[in-house]
């Protein structure tokens, strides 16, 4: 009989029912572990943008959801310009950053009624790095960096980049252009954001530039200073001379501005709207009380303690 | 005459011939190992780097700034619900497509355009499909970057891998059935009901393993929908928000501490896992039904 093939069929469908409530049963169990305290807030806070940022409001998000477990912290990774997209036409609460709002992200803003508050919540150094066999350079010029990697560079040799370096193929790693280290990097040294020589070894995954960099004599790189504090060992650190010598990054330098021109301030964007909501405004309550310590263990410099108090009052909190 | 000089005569080059049939057989073998090679290569890496991370709170704890409490509960459903929405959508679907086109559609113009597009469509980079999803589901109709924006997302992606492996079944299913069924007074839509599709069923079952294997490891369309790699709960319906397991192993690839790399491949394995034994339950299924039509 032909169609018993159909009624064969079903004998499977109670695996799959079984497994449908088994996947429901879990989803239960998560919420109803909440405990019902008198001032637990509810409510999704939306959060996307820079992926320099991201740990920490990583790390915000999983310390708040010890005290509001019922509050849905939702962190993406669409990079500065992508999360401001989404910010700017009311689609995120808030909007990590790893460079200031640009004016035309600004504008997008206003077309769509939105209103924001600004709040620095670190810095990022942005670091130099070269092999660790490499025991001819300590320290470079904004000069030297920008000779190397303003767009239409030839320099393929380390005796190029300076007189007395030693005859050695010189091999260039960085992020590649939708990241807002790009950004930063350009701007500082070659003068305009996105501007750069094309033809260096790009990836958005900053752990296989340090792998590059670390498997190549003659690799020259930049990436966050996150990735440099987890790498020490395997890659060493060029200080970077913007005018007044060389300086290396480090927290202390990095916080009081003296490493530059490639300090980098990190932001989040706070929808002045969502501020309005109670589940919003104890969110970022707890990100400028916790903020400080929480850049630090996440590898950024923290920005003194008043500015996160300063940001607290700008909000109203 | 001899029978080596009849040989001779009849086959020249005889040993050279053997030869070279001898050398295509190393080739061959050659081929077949350098690929297995570097598959075992990449699993063995994989499992050695991960196994440590494996535990049952990485199945049920939520993502987290600090390796050793990391999990990927809410990836896991995330997966769970795109993948079931993406069944659902594409099986009724894509095999009604097929069906139409091997058993109703005039062989015209217009079919062969129909054809030559969905044959196209597969070969379209996986991020066009996401960027269309942005635009239509997330975007025009207004679902937000929901499961169910998701799920359809998914569900264009690997629509035209089951409808081409449905009326690659469908056409084998022998024509002498169907005059057979014909015969017996049944109507075309009984032939296909009680003739077609059941013998076709192996052949669909198969071609869907296919596009749920290849929608399950997708991540580039999911990250246009949906770039949430911090998500503290899981979808409770279709229009919550969700993530899925290749964002979260991207996100674990390119985190700052060297332990997210162990728990990006105990992530990988996870994902393996996920994706080896959906496709038991499907070959299971198959099998039974197969047997059934062989008799």
């Amino acid at each position: 009989m032909i169609p018993t093939r159909y009624a064969r069929l079903g004998g499977v469908m109670p695996v799959l029912a079984a497994l449908a409530m088994l996947v429901s049963a879990c989803g239960d169990s998560s919420q109803n572990m909440a405990t019902a305290d008198s001032d637990t807030l509810s409510g999704t806070i939306q959060i996307d943008g820079s992926s320099t940022a991201f740990p920490v409001s990583q790390a915000v998000a999983e310390e708040f959801r010890k005290e509001q477990p019922n509050v849905q912290v939702n962190v993406g990774v669409s990079g500065t310009g992508g999360g401001f997209k989404r910010f700017t036409v009311g689609e995120t609460d808030i909007s990590n950053a790893s460079r200031p709002i640009k004016d035309s992200e600004r504008e997008a803003a206003a077309a769509n009624g939105i209103e924001f508050i600004e709040m620095r919540i670190g810095t990022d150094g942005l670091s130099v790095m070269v092999n660790n066999a490499n025991d001819f350079v300590d320290c470079l010029t904004v000069e030297e960096l920008n000779a190397v990697w303003k767009p239409g560079s030839t320099i393929n040799n380390w005796q190029d980049v300076r007189a007395g370096f030693p005859d050695q193929r010189l091999r260039l790693y960085g992020p590649d252009t939708d990241s807002g280290t790009f950004d930063y990097f350009t701007e500082e040294v070659n003068g305009e954001a996105q501007v750069s020589r094309a033809d260096y070894t790009a990836s958005a995954d900053d752990n296989v530039l340090v792998q590059g960099i670390a498997g190549d004599r003659g690799s020259l790189g930049y990436f966050g200073y996150a990735y440099y504090q987890e790498n020490k060992e395997s890659l060493k650190v060029v200080a970077v001379d913007g005018g007044d010598g060389c300086v290396t990054p480090e927290p202390s330098t990095i916080e009081d501005g003296s490493y530059k021109p490639l300090s980098r301030p990190l932001f989040i964007y706070v929808n002045a709207e969502s501020l309005e909501k109670p589940e919003v405004k104890a969110f970022v309550t707890f990100y400028m009380d916790h903020g400080y310590q929480l850049t630090e263990e996440e590898g950024y410099v923290p920005v003194e303690r008043s500015v996160y108090e300063a940001n607290k009052a700008a909000a109203g909190l | 005459m001899a029978r080596a000089e009849l040989t001779a005569l009849l086959n020249p080059r005889l040993a050279v011939r053997k030869r070279i049939g001898a050398v295509a057989y190393v080739i061959f073998i050659a081929a077949i190992l350098l690929g297995l090679a570097g598959l075992a290569a990449l699993l063995l890496r994989v499992l050695w780097q991960g196994a440590p991370w494996l535990s049952l709170h990485f199945l049920t704890d939520y993502p987290s700034r600090f390796p050793e409490q990391a999990g990927m509960k809410s990836a896991i459903f995330g997966t769970i619900w795109i993948m079931g929405l993406t069944g659902l959508f594409t099986v009724p679907v894509g095999v009604g497509a097929a069906v139409y086109l091997e058993e109703y559609a005039p062989k015209n113009w217009f079919t062969r355009i129909i054809e030559v597009n969905i044959s196209n469509l597969a070969g379209v980079p996986s991020i066009v499909y996401g960027l269309l999803g942005l635009a239509v589901f997330v975007q025009l109709l207004a679902m937000g970057r929901t499961v169910i924006a998701g799920a359809l997302t998914m569900s264009l992606l690997v629509m035209p891998i089951v409808i081409i492996a449905s009326r690659e079944a469908i056409r084998a299913v022998p024509s002498t059935y169907r005059e057979a069924s014909y015969g017996l007074g049944a109507t075309k839509f009984q032939t296909v009901k009680d003739v077609v599709l059941p013998h076709a069923l192996p052949g669909i079952m198969t071609g869907t393993i296919l596009a749920m294997s290849r929608a399950i490891g997708e991540a580039a369309p999911m990250i246009a929908i949906s770039a949430l790699v911090f998500l503290t709960f899981i979808p409770t319906d279709p229009l919550d928000e969700f993530s899925v397991m290749p964002i979260q192993i991207y996100n674990w690839v390119s985190q700052p501490r060297p332990e997210f790399r162990g728990i990006a491949a105990a992530g990988i394995i996870v994902l393996l896992v996920v994706l080896l034994s959906m496709n038991a339950v499907a070959i299971y299924i198959r099998n039974r039904t197969q047997k059934r039509s062989e008799e």
